[in-house]
């Protein structure tokens, strides 16, 4: 369980970091997305990874650590709030500046 | 009340803040400001109130009553006690000046201004590392509203990046705190410090990397050297009251640094004592040489003040990479100088390209200005406490810094590269003056729209900088004190 959790972590870090190292607007916003998924199940896993153990103290055998689910759930919320807050950003700069390029203009074609 | 003074610089502006989002608010002028004032005072008010309170002995403030390693904790100290009663005069100044124009144009100006007031003050009370970033991103969110506060095309560009390179920063940010978490089981600050000392040598990697992904993190936010990018943009596209108040972000992340890592890292640490140490000092140096490239590479006011906040940004994080007591104490002084200074000449600044009309900030020859004498004579004082000459306290805080590295074996590239800045910092602001003032066209300039709160918000600035000089002994005993209680052993783990 350990190696797939790991791999999928890896994988969406992967395309985050691809998409972000894009130069498009709305690609970055996809990226930072899929970083913060990553982040999110990093985050999760980061109190260790039991099966069929509950959060609830007494309602089963074994229990997991609530804390980093607790965490999760605020970085959730703040990751939301944070893309919504991009998202208008970005169309605005898209208004704006007339493209969706980060830096406001279109790169020059190499000669 | 007295047991909930600690939590008050927070829950106050908050409460206001949301207060002023009330569409009643929205339409009405006076009602807005006046509301905004009572908020603004009442925090400068409480802040201080705990300062003062603080002196008795570190306060513990158990958010739900847990015990402490569990759950939240606020720890005023004396450390944190100073700099909220910084950031609350530094908002007081920009609020003053913003109700010659900014609030008039935005209903939700003064809110936002107060929502970033309460998440400078948590991320400063804060005791969890969780909560600092919780802090963080609400002191974040205000800021990017700010930041594009009166829109335009440059300020949009600037504020994207600013908002994409944070939200990366975000990131890092819980990756290190998971990565950290995993490691020591807690998030609490002082706890982590005491569990640090027991890690095993297979852990010590891992929280090495936490501990060097919070450095980017925090250095991003103090304009560390590969992180800079963002600041010289950010600060000259910010309206200047905006900009004003953005002279305490980047003493966000010193003060982030210098917690954290002092208390994480401390001598007793073991292997990882003095973590990141040689990395501040050497970044710090080479930001400060950045910033004097930007320097003499700025063609109008703004840039110049820009890139006098990374000259200062410079100046601290490698004081921090200094690791000792007289560092520390040299640094908070300077900290306290530096943010009021350079807050002061982003509102000095502005009063002058009000005056000068379509010329604006341009370093360029000009007609008088209207109000040449006031304007001239407040520049004048302004330099002299930048550049670190008497009477201004900029003259005590660079010689506390010029000692605080004596034996220390960056000593003399420190004092080469401190002074050498000084210098540029000189010859940039003595040109940049003589040109506005001096160099001048025929004629006057007929441009007056400076309204009395602009002086007012300059006004208040510049009494709290002849305040430090005047109260300079009892403030450094203050710092001194902070630092010496800060590095006693077990500082906040004991309870009180």
């Amino acid at each position: 369980m350990e190696l797939i959790i790991a791999a999928i972590i890896g994988l969406l870090t992967c395309c985050g970091v691809f998409l972000i190292l894009r130069a498009r607007t709305f690609a970055v916003m996809l990226g930072l997305t899929m970083l913060s998924y990553a982040v999110n199940l990093f985050i999760f896993v980061s109190g260790g990874l039991t099966a069929g153990a509950g959060a609830v103290l007494g309602k089963t055998e074994t229990y997991a650590d609530p804390l980093p689910q607790a965490l999760v759930l605020t970085a959730i919320v703040i990751g939301f709030a944070m893309t919504a807050f991009l998202v208008v950003l970005a169309i605005r700069a898209r208004a704006e500046l007339g493209n969706d390029h980060v830096d406001g203009q279109q790169p020059q074609e190499p000669r | 009340m007295i047991n909930h003074l600690a939590i008050l610089p927070i829950l106050v502006p908050v409460v206001f803040a949301a207060l002023l989002l009330l569409p009643y608010f929205a339409v009405r002028l006076q009602a807005r400001r006046l509301l905004s004032a009572t908020g603004f005072v009442l925090t400068l008010l409480c802040s201080v109130l705990l300062a003062l309170h603080v002196q008795s002995g570190t306060q513990l403030y158990l958010l739900g009553d847990w015990p402490a390693p569990f759950g939240i904790v606020l720890v005023a100290d004396r450390l944190s006690a100073a700099f909220v009663v910084l950031s609350s005069v530094l908002m007081i100044g920009g609020w003053l000046y913003s109700c010659s124009r900014d609030d008039t144009q935005e209903p939700f100006f003064l809110a936002l201004l107060l929502f970033l007031l309460m998440g400078v003050n948590g991320a400063f009370l804060t005791g969890d590392l969780f909560n600092l970033f919780v802090f963080f991103e609400i002191l974040l969110i205000s800021s990017y509203g700010l930041l594009i506060h009166g829109g335009g095309k440059n300020r949009i560009r600037a504020a994207l990046h600013y908002v994409l390179l944070n939200l990366v920063g975000s990131a890092l940010f819980l990756l290190a705190l998971a990565l950290l978490y995993s490691q020591l089981g807690s998030l609490q600050i002082a706890d982590m410090g005491m569990r640090i000392k027991q890690l095993s040598q297979s852990q010590l990697w891992i929280v090495q990397s936490a501990a060097g992904l919070l450095l980017i993190v925090f250095g991003l936010k103090a304009a560390m050297l590969p992180f800079h990018f963002w600041l010289p943009a950010a600060y000259k596209q910010a309206s200047p009251v905006v900009a004003c108040v953005f002279a305490m972000m980047t003493k966000v992340g010193i003060y982030s640094l210098f917690r954290v890592f002092t208390t994480l890292f401390g001598d007793d640490a073991g292997q990882l004592a003095g973590f990141g140490q040689n990395v501040l000092m050497v970044t710090g140096l080479l930001t400060i040489a950045v910033a004097g490239a930007l320097l003499l590479a700025s063609a109008d006011l703004r840039s110049i003040v820009a890139a006098l906040v990374l000259m200062s940004a410079g100046t601290l994080l490698s004081l921090l990479g200094v690791g000792s007591i007289a560092a520390d104490n040299a640094l908070l002084y300077y900290t306290v100088h530096s943010t009021i200074a350079t807050g002061a000449m982003f509102l000095l600044v502005d009063i002058i390209s009000t005056q000068r009309g379509n010329l604006a900030d341009r370093i360029a020859r000009g007609r008088r200005l209207s109000n040449q004498l006031l304007t001239g004579w407040a520049f004048a004082l302004l330099a002299l406490a930048i550049i670190g000459m008497p009477p201004l306290s900029g003259f005590i805080g660079k010689i506390q810094l010029l000692q605080a590295v004596q034996g220390n074996p960056w000593q003399f590239v420190f004092w080469g590269m401190l002074l050498l800045g000084s210098l540029l910092v000189l010859i940039v602001l003595s040109r940049a003056g003589s040109t506005v003032f001096w160099r001048l066209l025929p004629g006057q300039s007929n441009v007056n729209a400076l309204s009395n709160w602009q002086w007012a918000g300059l006004a208040w600035l510049l009494a709290c900088l002849f305040g430090l000089v005047f109260a300079a002994e009892p403030l450094l005993q203050y710092f001194a004190a902070a630092t010496s209680e800060f590095s006693a052993p077990l500082r906040q783990g004991g309870g009180d």
